[in-house]
């Protein structure tokens, strides 16, 4: 049987995680490492050891801004970033969630958006996000501003081949 | 020169002010730009963090649909920048992903064609002493830090951006406008992007850390070429801790006495105005 590690490593189609030899300048450099339960480094540790449940049930994975800086800095060119989003997406497909609720709410209100007009409306992604995250009052104090400067609009243009689009979220499977 | 021209999502509505400034710059400086026909949204953060597959064929039916003008397509989105290069990236270095995609989205992928950002093409086909040429009121008294954000810079083999930890060509360029820059170390940390409205308290610490240190460096504004960035350093900072932030567009076409530069400054959601008019700019 296939270690965690193995499929991690196939789903990354790059480095192998084993090159990692835990200098920590990924986490030394990660702007959000203070907010996870285990730095950038630590999860590469539990994947070696084999920890798949506690790596898709934590939050560090959602906390990854993909910024980057981790593998820009990495001596043995670990994409740390990619590592990320095959183990969030890991987590999707095996029918986990998401430990960061609302981080995963925001992301599928993002793609209905695509879904729906081919371009993301804000004002209708925005809607989705709150009445699905249940977080109703956050920014209610920006959004008047946002409409009276022009920012947010109710009408923007869609792409108009929307066959195209509805057929790419359906060939990948995507949510 | 002529090229394609993807705005993306965010240029028709919260970076409205880098659309407007970009297009006028372009004119002004001789680069004719042609809308790639029928673009659809590069996926961005959404799209990578939960479907990989779904990620590249968002981007790749846009770069497919901008192969069709046969020009280089100028990408002024730092994040949709970094979707097409890492498209572009993996459907060059794998076949049989290339072969999936092109499945997916229905059309063949050339890969003939350069993505490119308005920052490169400003500093290097244009070139410096054009702009300085052009510059009709240098902003004198504006002391903005540049900030380039992640995303046009990182991962460096697949954006090709020089200097990604200490880049200068927004510096440069603010130099050649009569703004005097200042130095400062966070050129390229992250603002926090796409949780800033599911991870918001995370996202406000991050930009009152980069607020801070642009103080600091006495600085009076912020630069930036990326609208994510924008929306967060103009909305994100506590009281206290908030600058004017502009698009590097914005101060290129008032240094180059375009009509109707003022006009952008009107939408930002912290209100640039008031300094602009202290330095007697507007």
């Amino acid at each position: 049987m296939e270690t965690f590690l193995e499929e991690v490593n196939k789903k990354i189609h790059g480095v192998p995680l084993q090159a990692c030899y835990h200098c920590r300048k990924c986490t030394a450099g990660c702007p959000t490492a203070a907010h996870m339960e285990y730095n950038p480094n630590k999860v590469i540790k539990m994947i070696q050891n084999g920890q798949k449940e506690k790596v898709l049930a934590s939050s560090t994975i959602w906390l990854c801004l993909s910024c980057e800086t981790c593998i820009t800095r990495c001596p043995n060119q670990v994409d740390i970033a990619r590592m990320m989003d095959v183990l969030r997406q890991m987590a999707l497909e095996e029918g986990r969630g998401a430990r960061e609720k609302n981080i995963l709410k925001f992301h599928e209100a993002f793609l209905a958006g695509i879904k729906r007009g081919g371009r993301i409306n804000e004002p209708m992604m925005m809607a989705q996000y709150k009445l699905t995250s249940g977080d109703l009052f956050s920014d209610v104090t920006l959004a008047p501003g946002m409409f009276l400067k022009g920012k947010l609009s109710l009408l923007s243009p869609r792409t108009k081949d929307m066959k195209s689009v509805k057929n790419i979220f359906e060939k990948t499977k995507s949510i | 020169m002529k090229v394609s021209y993807y705005p993306g999502c965010s240029l028709h509505a919260t970076g409205k002010e880098y659309d407007q400034s970009m297009k006028a710059v372009s004119r002004a400086l001789n680069i004719e730009l042609k809308e790639v026909e029928d673009w659809s949204c590069c996926g961005a953060s959404s799209a990578h963090s939960t479907n990989f597959d779904l990620s590249i064929a968002l981007s790749a039916r846009n770069l497919i649909a901008a192969e069709k003008n046969a020009m280089d397509v100028m990408v002024p989105c730092a994040a949709c920048f970094n979707r097409f290069k890492m498209a572009e990236h993996h459907l060059k270095a794998d076949k049989d992903l290339k072969a999936k995609i092109e499945g997916v989205v229905g059309a063949k992928y050339q890969g003939g064609i350069a993505i490119r950002n308005p920052i490169d093409i400003i500093f290097n086909e244009i070139g410096l002493d054009t702009l300085a040429a052009k510059v009709v009121k240098p902003l004198a008294g504006l002391k903005p830090v540049s900030y380039y954000g992640c995303l046009l810079l990182r991962p460096p083999e697949v954006c090709e951006f020089e200097n990604y930890e200490n880049p200068f060509m927004l510096d440069k360029m603010m130099d050649v406008i009569g703004a005097d820059v200042k130095n400062w170390s966070y050129k390229t940390d992250c603002c926090g992007g796409s949780l800033a409205i599911s991870k918001t308290s995370i996202v406000i610490d991050m930009c009152d850390k980069l607020m801070s240190a642009a103080m600091e460096a006495g600085a009076n504004c912020v630069v930036t070429a990326c609208p994510l960035c924008m929306a967060n350093l103009d909305m994100r900072p506590s009281s206290g801790l908030k600058l004017p932030v502009f698009y590097f567009t914005e101060l290129i076409s008032l240094a180059m006495g375009l009509p109707g530069s003022a006009e952008t400054f009107k939408s930002h959601m912290f209100d640039p105005q008031p300094l602009m008019r202290q330095l007697r700019l507007i």
